[in-house]
Order: structure tokens, then C-alpha cells, then sequence
């Protein structure tokens, strides 16, 4: 599903390049749970960005569904991003003027589906994570948690085939943070794929398999309790 | 994204963003409101302007003896020079270029006039048939003056609507042509009715054959003006000639060419274009006005365009993160803009109609500032072109907008 050989990625800070990303080779297979641990710096949410396809890379091959996604026009992006990926971010990302169901709508719109079928899906989408009843809110009315998962029923309602989530519980109590885990885990056995970016052991303990990431490079990937120390594996590790 | 999606999201934007849409629509409303009603004024300032040459040909040269300032040859100053039908046949012979030429002789004095029972006092002028051309006077019934009237010493009368009020009181126009009216003590038979639109008092005038008057009120040959038109003479050409003819009555009546007084010379071709010299001043003027209120718009336009993308950066980001296309982006603002602008732009443009309109309505006639309009065609143009503008001034921003790359978005302040 995601296959990633040899991926560097640096920024320019005044006149020298800082590496953000070096040599990552990364494979995850359909319907796999992944989280990416690591600290604040390390290239977890750089990596995260390319895999989503909102940031570019300097080096390296990064296949999706078979396709490599170098030298993408706009468009093509665009396209990628509304049929494969969905997105959940730590902030929520949800527009501020739009209401619950219009922000959930906003992908399909974007997929160009009519109107009435649209907010049936949407409609649909915010029943499966429980919030039917706030449909008509704006985001300004919602708790952070309600928030999240309206966030993740607008990544879910288009049927993408990954999930991106940047710290999706970061900004949350531990309580409703194991009700967005709950959402996420339903997703990914629905056969979702699930790439979660968190710095929180207690996320990544309920993911099947962890990669870690430090100074852009990684560090460990394993399974369940398992780690190897491996880095820059071209093996996936787990179920593939 | 769908046509109808873009739109309703776009009408809901401007909806759930009041005062920014409020602020852009002033911006533009105001500009184009501006730039009608200054061109509504400006040309409210040259009819009136205009007006005061409705009455007389613009390319007409009037001649009109008076006292002399300056002393010569024996002769003092404060001397009154009088003009006869030979100062007529010198003027004629002098000057070449005048496709019309007129004299004038005015009994002293209103005289007059009366039917029946019916009479009121009216100026009398007696003229030559080419007077109908210098003072632009419009026959409605009837026929003018011709050189028949004036070679047979015909009592014929042309009188204007207002006199023919007075005398045929019952609306009888039909019957007022051909009707004998008594002017002072002789009886003339009317052959002609005129209307005058440069001047209400001129419909007051009844006009007689110049040799009939002369005979009748014992003016014997004399006349009180001259006046002729020049063609299509240049301006300094018909000072030239203005020059020479005076020099000529000077030298015939003794006086010094270069007395102001002696011949008072009433140049409408010289004052009819240093007005138009004005008059395209003040349209000149007028115009930069405008057109610096529409750039001021479109400056606003493309500013508050400029902040609004600013303020939505994250939320094309966002956008482009859920399949946003660049192109879907710029349409999103740019057809922002351009409901924004068209409709403000009709607004102003309804609204100072309005006011032009009423102020056509309610200010009362003066010489000076009358019926201010403009062209509808000209204000369209200016909406027309504040809403490209403003959509030009759009563009900028919305590239912008479609460019920057959704990670930089996130980073953005929301």
C-alpha cells in the first residue's frame, strides 16, 4: 500500500541545509495499524506530511497503491488526497464557519458528489462516531473530543484507503482520547490503513505495530511489545 | 468541486463574513457612485455653459455701435457713433467668409401691440431674413422675414409664442397666422410664429422687415447691430477679420481702430471656444476624479482580498488537504470578488443614478448648472471595468492562495 525507499527531506535554515528526513525506507501494507513514535524534532510529522502528500521530499522513491508520487502536478495531489487519504490532525482542523456536517461534507464535495447524497453520507459518517445530534453545530459549540471526531468522520466518509493521524489525541483528556483511539481502531478493522503519528506511549501501545523515529532516521520498528533495532529497515515488520 | 457547491459555499462565506463583504461592497459601491455623479455634474456644468450659446450661433461675430473712449482727430472721447445700411454694405463687402450676415434696427422702446381688445407691451426688432440663422429662432407656424418683405416695405410680423398668448388668449394659433394685430399705430398682418429655446424673453418678440421699420418708426437708414457667422473659420482667423472690419468703420466713422469703444464687438466664435476649453478642463477633471475614487476601489478591493486570503490561509490549507484543487481555490475568491464588486458596483451605480435624477428634479433652473445627466452607457462602462479590475485585483491574492503548500497553511494563524 505504502512503500518508501530511501526518502530524505531537509530544510534550508539560512545558508545551510538541515536534514530532517535521511534514508527512511518504510513499507506498510493494507488495513495495518502503525504508529510513529518519537520526539519533538525528529521528523515524525515531516514524514507523516509526505506520506499525506503535503509536503515534497528531496530524495527517494515513495510509492502509493503502486504509484509513485514524485512530481505529482497540483491537480494530480489534490486528486490523491481526496481518493486515498484522510486526514486527522492534533488541532482538529475543522473550518471555523462550517458546521459539523458541512465540514464532514467537505470531501465528497470536493469528489463532486450531489448534494442529497452527500449529506446522507455525512449524516452517516457523524452516527458512527456519535454525534448525529450535533450535526448543526460550529466547531465553536463542540468539545475538543466531539471536535476529533468530527474530524475523523470528515477522514472517514470518503472510504479512503489511509489514515493519517497527526497526534489525534494530543489535545485531548485521557478519557476522550481512548474514545478517539476506540473510533480510529473501529476504522482500521473496517480495513482501513492507519498511520498515527503520537509521542504518547499509551497511543501507540494499542497499535499493532510501531515504527520509531529520531533525528530523522528510524530507529526500531516492531510489533506489539516487540522491537527490532534495525533502523532504516527496507523489511516491514508486522502484518503486511 | 461542482459550480453550484462553489457558489453556495461562496454565498455562505460572504454571508458568515459580514462586515469584510460590507466594507469591499463601500469601497466599490462608493467609487462607482462617485464617478457618475461627478460626471453627472460635470456635464450639468457644461449644459449650462452650453446654454448660454443656445440662443446665438457659436461661430456669430455682433457688431453694435456705441460712445467712444478715446479722443481723435479733433473728435472727443464719449462721441456716439451711429451705423446706417452703408455700415450694412461695407461689413457685407468686407467680409468674405460670413455665410450669414444680419442688421438689426430696434424702435426705442417696447412697443405696443394689440388685437381687439387683446394688447401687451412687446420689443420690437426689425431684421433682415438671414437674422432668423444668428439667433437660432425656430419658425413653428408660418414662414420668416424674406427679402421679398423687405424689398416690397411689407407690414409683416413673425411673433414669438408669448406674444401670441397674449393677443390670441384663447389658443387660436391657427387663427393668429394671418391675423392683422396693431403694432404702435401701424397694422401688420402675421406670417410667421416662432418658438426660441436659448431664451424665454426672445418669445416676447415680435420681428418686422427691417425697411418697413425703418420707414415706419423713422429710423430712416439706420441700424443697431450687425452680426454675421463665420463658417468654419479658425478662431484666430475670424479675430483677423474682427480686426480689419473695425478698422474699416473706424476709419469710415472716424474714430480710433484700436477704441474699444465706437464698435463694441461681441465675438461668440472666440467665447464659445475658450469655453469649450474650459469645459474640457472641467470634464478632464471630473474624470480624474473618477478614475482616481475606481482605483482607490479597486485598491480597496484588492486589499480587502488580500487580508481575507491571509485570514483563510489554514482554511485552504485544510481545503487542499481534503482534495481542494489549485484552480478550485483561485475560483472560490475570485468569483468572491466578483459578486462582491458586481453587485456593490450595480448598487452605487442604481444609487447615484437616484440622486442624479433627483437633483434634476429638485434644484432649481439656473443659467449656470442644468439638467446634469450622465450617459448610462458610460456609468455600465465603469462598473463594468471596476468589477475586471477588482477581479484583477483578486487574482493576485487567489494565485497566491492556490499556491501555498497545505503544510505551510497549518502553520498559519487561523
Amino acid at each position: 500500500m505504502i512503500r518508501m525507499t530511501g526518502i530524505t527531506k531537509s530544510y534550508r535554515a539560512g545558508p545551510r541545509a538541515v536534514a530532517v528526513l535521511r534514508q527512511i525506507n518504510l513499507h506498510i501494507g493494507q488495513g495495518e495499524l502503525v504508529a510513529i513514535m518519537g520526539s519533538s524534532g525528529s521528523g515524525k510529522s515531516t514524514l507523516l506530511n509526505i506520506l499525506g502528500i503535503l509536503d515534497d521530499y528531496d530524495e527517494g522513491l515513495y510509492e502509493l497503491d503502486g504509484t509513485p508520487m514524485r512530481g505529482l502536478s497540483e491537480r494530480q495531489a489534490a486528486v490523491y488526497r481526496n481518493q486515498f487519504l484522510g486526514f486527522v490532525f492534533q488541532s482538529f482542523n475543522l473550518l471555523a464557519l462550517k458546521t459539523a456536517v458541512e465540514n464532514v461534507e467537505l470531501p465528497l464535495q470536493y469528489r463532486g458528489i450531489a448534494r442529497r447524497l452527500r449529506k446522507e453520507m455525512a449524516m452517516e459518517a457523524l452516527g458512527r462516531v456519535g454525534l448525529t445530534a450535533r450535526a448543526d453545530h460550529l466547531p465553536s459549540e463542540l468539545s475538543g473530543g466531539e471536535k476529533q471526531r468530527v474530524a475523523i468522520a470528515r477522514a472517514v466518509v470518503t472510504m479512503p484507503r489511509v489514515v493519517l493521524a497527526d497526534e489525534p489525541t494530543g489535545a485531548l483528556d485521557t478519557k476522550t482520547s481512548d474514545q478517539i483511539m476506540d473510533l480510529l481502531q473501529e476504522t482500521n478493522a473496517a480495513g482501513v490503513t492507519m498511520v498515527i503519528v503520537t509521542h504518547e506511549p499509551d497511543v501507540a501501545a494499542r497499535c499493532p505495530r510501531l515504527v520509531r523515529i529520531r533525528d530523522g532516521q528510524i530507529q526500531e520498528q516492531g510489533e506489539g511489545e516487540t522491537r527490532t533495532s534495525e533502523p532504516s529497515s527496507t523489511q516491514p515488520v508486522g502484518t503486511t | 468541486m461542482r459550480a453550484l457547491d462553489r457558489w453556495r459555499e461562496i454565498f455562505a462565506s460572504l454571508a458568515r463574513r459580514r462586515l469584510r463583504t460590507a466594507l469591499t461592497a463601500l469601497s466599490v459601491a462608493w467609487g462607482i457612485f462617485m464617478l457618475v455623479v461627478l460626471l453627472a455634474a460635470g456635464n450639468g456644468l457644461a449644459n449650462g455653459a452650453e446654454s448660454a450659446f443656445r440662443d446665438d450661433a457659436a461661430n456669430s461675430v455682433w457688431l453694435s455701435p456705441t460712445r467712444t473712449n478715446k479722443a481723435f482727430e479733433g473728435s472727443p472721447k464719449g462721441r456716439r457713433v451711429q451705423m446706417s445700411n452703408d455700415d450694412f454694405d461695407l461689413i457685407s463687402d468686407s467680409v468674405k467668409v460670413a455665410d450669414h450676415m444680419a442688421a438689426r434696427y430696434l424702435p426705442r422702446g417696447n412697443v405696443v401691440a394689440a388685437r381687439g381688445s387683446f394688447q401687451g407691451t412687446f420689443p420690437v426688432k426689425a431684421v433682415n431674413p438671414d437674422h432668423q440663422y444668428l439667433e437660432r429662432t425656430t419658425i413653428t407656424q408660418g414662414r420668416y422675414i424674406n427679402a421679398a418683405d423687405l424689398a416690397e416695405y411689407r407690414k409683416v410680423a413673425v411673433v414669438g409664442r408669448k406674444v401670441v398668448k397674449v393677443l390670441f388668449p384663447r389658443g387660436q394659433d391657427e387663427q393668429a397666422l394671418g391675423s392683422e394685430i396693431r403694432v404702435g399705430r401701424t397694422t401688420f398682418t402675421i406670417t410667421g410664429i416662432f418658438d426660441d429655446k436659448g431664451d424665454q424673453g426672445e418669445q416676447e418678440t415680435i420681428y418686422i422687415p427691417l425697411s418697413t421699420a425703418q420707414l415706419v418708426y423713422a429710423g430712416a437708414n439706420t441700424i443697431d447691430q450687425v452680426m454675421f457667422t463665420v463658417g468654419n473659420t479658425s478662431v484666430p482667423q475670424t479675430e483677423q477679420v474682427v480686426k480689419d472690419v473695425k478698422r474699416r468703420l473706424a476709419k469710415r466713422h472716424g474714430f480710433d481702430p484700436t477704441d474699444t469703444g465706437g464698435i463694441r464687438v461681441r465675438n461668440n466664435h472666440f467665447m464659445h471656444e475658450k469655453m469649450q476649453g474650459v469645459l474640457w478642463a472641467i470634464r478632464s477633471f471630473v474624470w480624474l476624479i473618477g478614475l482616481g475614487t475606481i482605483v482607490a476601489g479597486v485598491v480597496g478591493v484588492g486589499n480587502i482580498m488580500l487580508i481575507s486570503v491571509k485570514e483563510r490561509t489554514k482554511e485552504f490549507g485544510v481545503r487542499k488537504a481534503l482534495g481542494a484543487t489549485p484552480w478550485s481555490i483561485i475560483l472560490m475568491v475570485m468569483e468572491e470578488a466578483l459578486v462582491v464588486t458586481t453587485a456593490s458596483g450595480y448598487l452605487g451605480l442604481v444609487f447615484a443614478v437616484a440622486v442624479v435624477e433627483a437633483g434634476r428634479s429638485f434644484l432649481p433652473d439656473n443659467d449656470f448648472f442644468k439638467n446634469p445627466e450622465v450617459d448610462i452607457g458610460v456609468g455600465l462602462s465603469a462598473t463594468v471595468i471596476l468589477v475586471v479590475a477588482g477581479l484583477l485585483a483578486g487574482l493576485w491574492p487567489a494565485r497566491r492562495a492556490a499556491r501555498i503548500a497545505p503544510v505551510e497553511a497549518f502553520r498559519a494563524e487561523a
